[in-house]
């Protein structure tokens, strides 16, 4: 396989990832922030947090009201990391290795693409928002099932299911982080006292269904939602396939397969260490933010290494966003 | 409202449907009726199926002028083109002539140059032709073969007679869209496959890779094939992409290339890995900056040289463009007479020569009823159609004429055939004319029919998409035996 088409690959496997993911977060939060106490501090910028694009937000609006934060995540194309541009980015790198994925896949790609250009910015209406992104959600789920049903599980594959594990990994990472700094005491200082508990009890709800994890975190742990537990559960459980750990074990997996992987597997191991030896209680005492930075940069660096070992030194044309 | 034949009249121009006003030609018949039961609502949704079909699969072209929005839809007319086999028989033949001794003619010109001494075709030709390579000059391909892709354009005058309009060899395009629009064609009509016995064309992918992996300097089982494109925002990606994937080879760029040790290898996952077969999409100016253009960056340094020592094929030759020269298309007949020792089979359509005097002077007094072509241009381009051009380009071109005759040639104006075209209120006829493809290597191969191009706008006679003509589905259609 050609180093450039792995890299195109991968990246498409990035982009459909982090469009569906961004699609569940912003199905969630329109959902939790109606049930909000009034006087709490969380509010739409919370979404423009975990997306790490608080700059170019600023730039272009002049307030994180919902509007201006959904059309930003949603449809605005001059935010790379919106729906639309992520789509947007994933059909051209379809488009430039059709040569390599199966046809059906991309004429769902670009199906995919051509719906949400026509329909995103109505999302920017509560009314028809929840169906327009879970049509969005299921059509890149029936995306990665196309793939693993008619997409031999060869190095091309692989590097979709690399590409797939790392946009999790880090956007799991990105969400906990939201939820444990939601939770500080300065911004729950507007709530009163008789309503933190059920506060903090919806917060980390929203954490969990925001990962489609809440159904399966009932199921395993017992005790009521508490940020001890999501947390240990979205950075450790070993079966859950959004924990990091999860994530990173199938990245490993799959790096397993290609050739000249050490390099790049020695920096799996580093992010899977911090992540299974993390003292969570004491982490969340201590605060996470310190600990989430560090692990993001950590991930950033197998990324590098992806790079450096499979895509150079051919130098891609186009730009593209980690 | 329904398609009435009976108001349908293609005027003094060969009809490929219907023959007068109300009558079909015998192989249309089934199609016409067909199309005449169909309310004019049923027909615009199959023409809107049609569209969405086109969008979904991502069936494309690029135009360079619009910015932004890179890739177009490929426009497509969803009533099919009907040609019977016997008619094309004859002109299938003619064109596996025709490419065997175009072949001839370069391997000749780069080797023993005997035509040129022979006098049927000028030294002086050659030595002043564009396309010229005199970095090939004593190269053998395998099989004596250059031109290994050929696209050679077809029209049909008033009596339904084909002509050969010209051959492309350089890096003819098309064949993907004539591929996807029989796709096209079974999606939006089905029911009409039940009616004709329409010979398939899908063969064509097997048979170029065939035909490549023929042309293989080692002798392996399985040689590595690969097609080389500009990238994406070359007007026909979509093709480049599209062959590679029917052929299961890669699609390289010129980046994904290097030459160690005068070979070829691409950068892959795995290291280095050796190319046998180069099926090049970039003209020849572009295929090595140390041979030709210093700065071009869509090539490979090296090629040429690997290319020269044996140790890799390309696809078409560099230096095939020498026969793909609108004054040289004038000698093919001489050609397959010298070659051949055979009658040409096709006719080429009557041209005057600038660079003969008389024949120059001629069309410098009729610039107003020839069209002027430019020896080496393509796609349309630098064209002058003499009856209607304004006095001030008639004589800008005489102007260019006289300061360079060799590069110059003109027809009269020969009217294309018509086919009916499927437009808001009806059918209605265009112009349309026909590319059929032409695979030679080890053996000849010509595909049953061609991509149809149309001349959207009424009376227009540009077919080329990238000046907004359209296409057909193309039917070589067996007559049913009584």
């Amino acid at each position: 396989m050609l180093s450039r088409v792995a890299e195109r690959i991968y990246w498409l496997g990035r982009y459909l990832e982090r469009a569906e993911n961004t699609a569940r977060l912003l199905n969630v939060y329109s959902t939790l922030l109606l049930d909000l106490p009034r006087g709490a501090k969380i509010g739409w910028h919370t979404l423009v947090d975990i997306t790490g694009s608080h700059a170019e937000f600023a730039d272009k609006y002049q307030a994180p009201d919902e509007r201006s934060v959904i059309r930003f995540l949603l449809s605005d194309t001059s935010n790379y990391s919106s729906i639309l541009s992520s789509l947007s980015m994933a059909r051209e790198n379809a488009r430039t290795t059709r040569e390599i994925i199966p046809s059906e896949a991309w004429e769902q790609i670009n199906n995919l693409y051509l719906f949400a250009k026509e329909n995103a910015s109505k999302g920017v209406a509560r009314g028809p928002r929840h169906h327009l992104l879970n049509q969005i959600i299921a059509h890149c789920q029936q995306i990665a099932g196309l793939f693993a049903g008619t997409m031999s599980h060869n190095s091309g594959y692989n590097f979709i299911r690399i590409a797939r594990s790392l946009e999790r990994a880090d956007m799991t990472t990105r969400i906990v982080d939201v939820g444990s700094v939601t939770l500080l005491p300065g911004l729950t200082q507007g709530v009163k006292s008789e309503q933190i508990e059920p506060f903090e009890n919806m917060i980390w709800m929203a954490v969990l269904n925001s990962l489609s994890a809440y159904q399966m975190y009932r199921q395993h742990v017992l005790d009521r939602v508490n940020g001890e537990d999501v947390v240990t559960f979205l950075l450790q459980d070993r079966q859950f396939p959004r924990s990091v750990v999860h994530s990173l074990a199938k990245l490993e997996s799959c790096l397993q397969a290609l050739p000249n992987n050490g390099a790049a597997l020695v920096e799996v191991a580093r992010v899977q260490a911090m992540a299974n030896d993390a003292d969570i209680p004491l982490l969340l005492q201590q605060g996470l933010l310190a600990y989430i930075d560090a692990l993001q940069i950590q991930i950033a660096e197998v990324h590098a290494r992806i790079t450096q070992t499979w895509f150079l030194p051919v130098v891609s044309g186009q730009q593209q966003s980690a | 409202m329904r398609i009435d034949w009976k108001t349908y009249d293609p005027g003094a121009f060969y009809d490929e449907l219907i023959r007068s006003p109300g009558h079909a030609r015998k192989s249309g018949r089934i199609l016409a009726r067909y199309l005449a039961s169909l309310k004019n609502e049923e027909l615009q949704q199959r023409k809107t199926a049609a569209e969405l079909a086109i969008k979904a699969m991502g069936i494309s072209f690029t135009v360079y002028s619009e910015a932004g929005n890179i890739d177009r839809e490929w426009p497509f007319d969803i009533i099919p083109r009907i040609i019977t086999e016997t008619q094309w028989r004859s002109t299938s033949k003619g064109l596996e002539q025709r490419l065997r001794a175009l072949n001839c003619f370069i391997h000749d010109v780069y080797n023993d140059q005997k035509i040129l001494k022979d006098k049927v075709v000028p030294a002086e030709l050659i030595a002043k032709s564009a396309n010229f390579r005199n970095e090939c000059v004593g190269m053998k391909p395998r099989f004596d073969v250059w031109a290994h892709i050929c696209g050679t354009d077809l029209i049909r005058d008033t009596n339904g007679q084909f002509y050969v309009l010209e051959d492309n060899l350089r890096v003819p395009s098309g064949v993907s869209y004539m591929l996807e629009n029989r796709k096209v064609t079974k999606r939006v009509f089905p029911e009409l496959f039940e009616n004709y016995n329409i010979l398939p064309i899908t063969e064509y992918t097997t048979q170029l890779f065939d035909m490549l992996a023929a042309i293989s300097p080692r002798p392996l089982d399985y040689p590595e094939v690969v097609v080389l494109t500009p990238g994406i925002y070359n007007s026909a990606y979509f093709e480049h992409s599209f062959l590679a994937q029917r052929m299961g080879a890669e699609l390289v760029e010129g980046g994904d290339l290097v030459v160690e040790d005068d070979c070829v290898y691409m950068r892959t996952i795995n290291g280095l890995s050796r190319v046998d077969v180069i099926y090049r999409r970039i003209d020849d100016m572009f295929l090595d900056p140390q041979v030709f253009h210093p700065d071009s960056v869509l090539g490979v340094p090296g090629l040429m040289r690997a290319w020269l020592k044996g140790n890799v094929a390309l696809a078409n030759a560099p230096g095939a463009g020498v026969a793909d020269d609108k004054v040289i298309y004038t000698y093919v007949p001489a050609m397959i007479k010298y070659y051949l020792g055979e009658e040409p089979i096709l006719e080429n359509v009557p041209s005057y020569l600038c660079i003969d005097e008389k024949q120059c002077k001629y069309v410098l007094e009729n610039l107003d009823k020839l069209v002027v072509k430019p020896a080496n241009e393509s796609g349309g381009y630098g064209m002058l159609m003499g009856p209607q051009a304004s006095k001030k380009e008639r004589e800008e071109f005489a102007r260019r004429i006289k300061a360079n005759p060799r590069n110059y040639m003109a027809q009269p104006l020969i009217s294309l055939s018509t086919a009916p075209v499927l437009g808001e209120r009806g059918a209605e006829p265009r112009h349309i004319d026909l590319r059929p493809f032409i695979l030679q290597g080890r053996d000849i191969y010509v595909t049953p029919g061609g991509l149809t191009r149309v001349a959207m706008v009424k009376g227009s006679y540009v077919v080329n998409s990238s000046q907004g003509g359209g296409s057909k589905d193309t039917w070589i259609v067996t007559e049913e035996e009584r």
